[in-house]
């Protein structure tokens, strides 16, 4: 991380230029993961537990080599391994590192309605901050691609921090450490782009992966995980990644004209009630009405 | 006793005194208070779920972890609340030709000129579209909250369903806090004698006879305590 305002600008009686003035400064980052050349290993599933103190959690087959069928609140990192059969009858056996994407508009943070529970940095790391988290899971309701985990014991949710306590002290993160084979790398976004332009054209150009490209779905601003795919076209082949992730409609509508709605009728609904108390008042209660025929007491 | 249990007066200790009559029972009251109760602690902690600006409800009420813990079950008192009222009061609540004559009459009715609306029975227009309102509302809240509660339970291939339940339940919740308005502005300032009718159950003969003239005479009838 570059200490932006610090960056030495003019050195006294220096000679010659002030080195790395006028450089170019990326402060996002990013993790990029080129699913043509993970392996499924697990090194990395065992490395975020490693970094994050989590003990190995029971496994759960499910007749494929996939760790368990879904991320878990102590679990931040799942290699989905998904058999694949092509239009033309080939076969694929594809590899996909899930876990947050950390997008640059993301779902949870805009739904969250707890004070600091969800926070996003200047370089792209989206974290949650439990002890603000009240449980809600309205994260969960928020996020395009399923990630936030619930942990019911404390009820807070987690999900991957991209080792925001690493980055912050100028390491990559843990699982990027402990790739073998150089599918997951890391560095400034513009960098990690440039890089899986890159192989995307290496693809293309020299292997049958001609629709091969790059995961960084707009509709979520751009994310700071992203993947090079052989298939750009069929993201759900990858155990579900969406095509188009959205923050969700209803969610959109709910924190932004509901709740303006919401809140003028509440206001103009307390506000009628006090002008009309004002202009109008109590009712009074008549005690004879000489119009109708008295109704007929009951004998005390 | 769906009609309104009289207990005439001077004739039971419960009495207050000569000339009132007994507008809500015992267990009517409590219903009352129980769903009213409940839903004042949802609604302050839903407001804070709601907004950033009034989080400090959350707070107040114990911080947002806490409020967060009981706001469902005391969802779901309310619900049984409305539940339990709905059988004390469902053939007091219909709406009936009467009832619309009073809504084509309700600008008078706001407007105090009460002579120009139609006589009401127990309860009148007003107070059914708000009873059917929260009534309506509530059963909408509790299967949107239902499913607010436990997300994770929501099968991967339905996981649109949840960002509607919580449109469902916001969009819900604000049209029974526009009733709850209404109904909180009526109560305290609007028609006095109502407080003292559900928190002690009497009204006198002519809050009886101007606000519920048809239930008034129905009530005092000669024969209505042995109906």
């Amino acid at each position: 991380m570059s200490n932006g305002p610090l960056e030495i600008k003019a050195i006294s009686g220096h000679a010659g230029t002030v080195a790395g003035r006028d450089a170019s400064r990326d402060y996002e980052v990013a993790k990029l993961i080129d699913v043509t050349t993970c392996i499924g290993c697990k090194a990395c599933e065992v490395a975020c537990l490693e970094w994050n103190g989590y003990p190995f959690r029971e496994t759960q087959f499910d007749n494929t080599y996939q760790t368990m069928p879904d991320l878990a609140w102590n679990y931040y990192n799942l290699i989905r391994f998904n058999e694949h059969v092509a239009e033309d009858g080939t076969f694929s056996w594809l590899m996909r590192k899930d876990g947050c994407l950390h997008c640059a508009d993301p779902g949870c943070l805009r739904a969250c309605p707890a004070d600091g529970a969800i926070v996003q940095y200047a370089n792209g790391i989206v974290d949650f901050q439990q002890e603000n988290c009240i449980g809600c899971q309205y994260c969960v309701t928020g996020c395009p691609f399923n990630i936030p985990k619930f942990n019911p014991e404390t009820k807070k949710v987690h999900k991957c921090t991209l080792c925001s306590d690493r980055v912050g002290a100028g390491l990559e993160p843990a699982c990027i450490k402990a790739c073998p084979t150089g599918c997951l790398h890391f560095g400034s976004k513009d960098d990690m782009k440039d890089l899986a332009n890159k192989r995307v054209a290496q693809l293309r150009e020299h292997t049958s992966h001609t629709n091969a490209g790059l995961y960084d779905p707009a509709g979520v601003g751009g994310t700071h995980v992203m993947y090079v795919l052989h298939d750009i076209n069929h993201p759900e082949a990858y155990g579900g990644l969406p095509k188009d992730p959205q923050v969700p409609l209803a969610v959109r509508v709910w924190k932004g004209p509901l709740k303006w709605l919401g809140n003028l009728a509440i206001a103009g609904g307390i506000i009628g009630a006090a002008l009309h108390y004002v202009r109008y008042g109590p009712k009074t209660v008549e005690s004879a009405d000489p119009e109708k025929p008295a109704p007929k007491e009951v004998s005390k | 006793m769906s009609s309104g249990p009289v207990s005439l007066p001077g004739s039971q200790a419960a009495s207050p005194g000569a000339g009132r009559i007994e507008r809500y029972t015992f267990r009517e009251r409590i219903c009352h208070w129980l769903t009213g109760f409940a839903y004042l602690y949802c609604l302050f902690t839903g407001l804070a779920f709601y907004s950033p600006y009034l989080f400090w409800m959350a707070v107040m009420l114990g911080g947002g972890s806490t409020s967060r813990f009981w706001h469902p079950f005391l969802g779901l008192v309310f619900a049984a609340g409305v539940i339990w009222m709905h059988g004390i009061w469902r053939s007091d609540v219909a709406l009936s030709d009467a009832d619309r004559a009073w809504i084509d009459e309700v600008k008078s009715y706001a407007t105090n000129r009460d002579d120009q609306v139609p006589a009401q029975d127990r309860f009148n227009g007003g107070q059914k579209v708000f009873y059917w309102a929260m009534l309506y509302g509530g059963v909408l809240l509790l299967l949107s909250g239902l499913v607010m509660w436990f997300p994770e339970y929501v099968p991967a291939g339905l996981g649109w369903i949840r960002p509607l339940v919580v449109l469902i339940h916001s969009a819900s919740a604000l049209v029974t806090i526009g009733a709850f308005i209404i109904h909180i502005y009526m109560g305290i300032f609007v028609v006095p004698g109502s407080i003292p009718a559900i928190v002690h159950g009497f009204v006198s003969r002519d809050w009886a006879r101007t606000h519920h003239r048809l239930w008034y005479d129905r009530v005092t009838r000669p024969s209505a305590g042995r109906e």
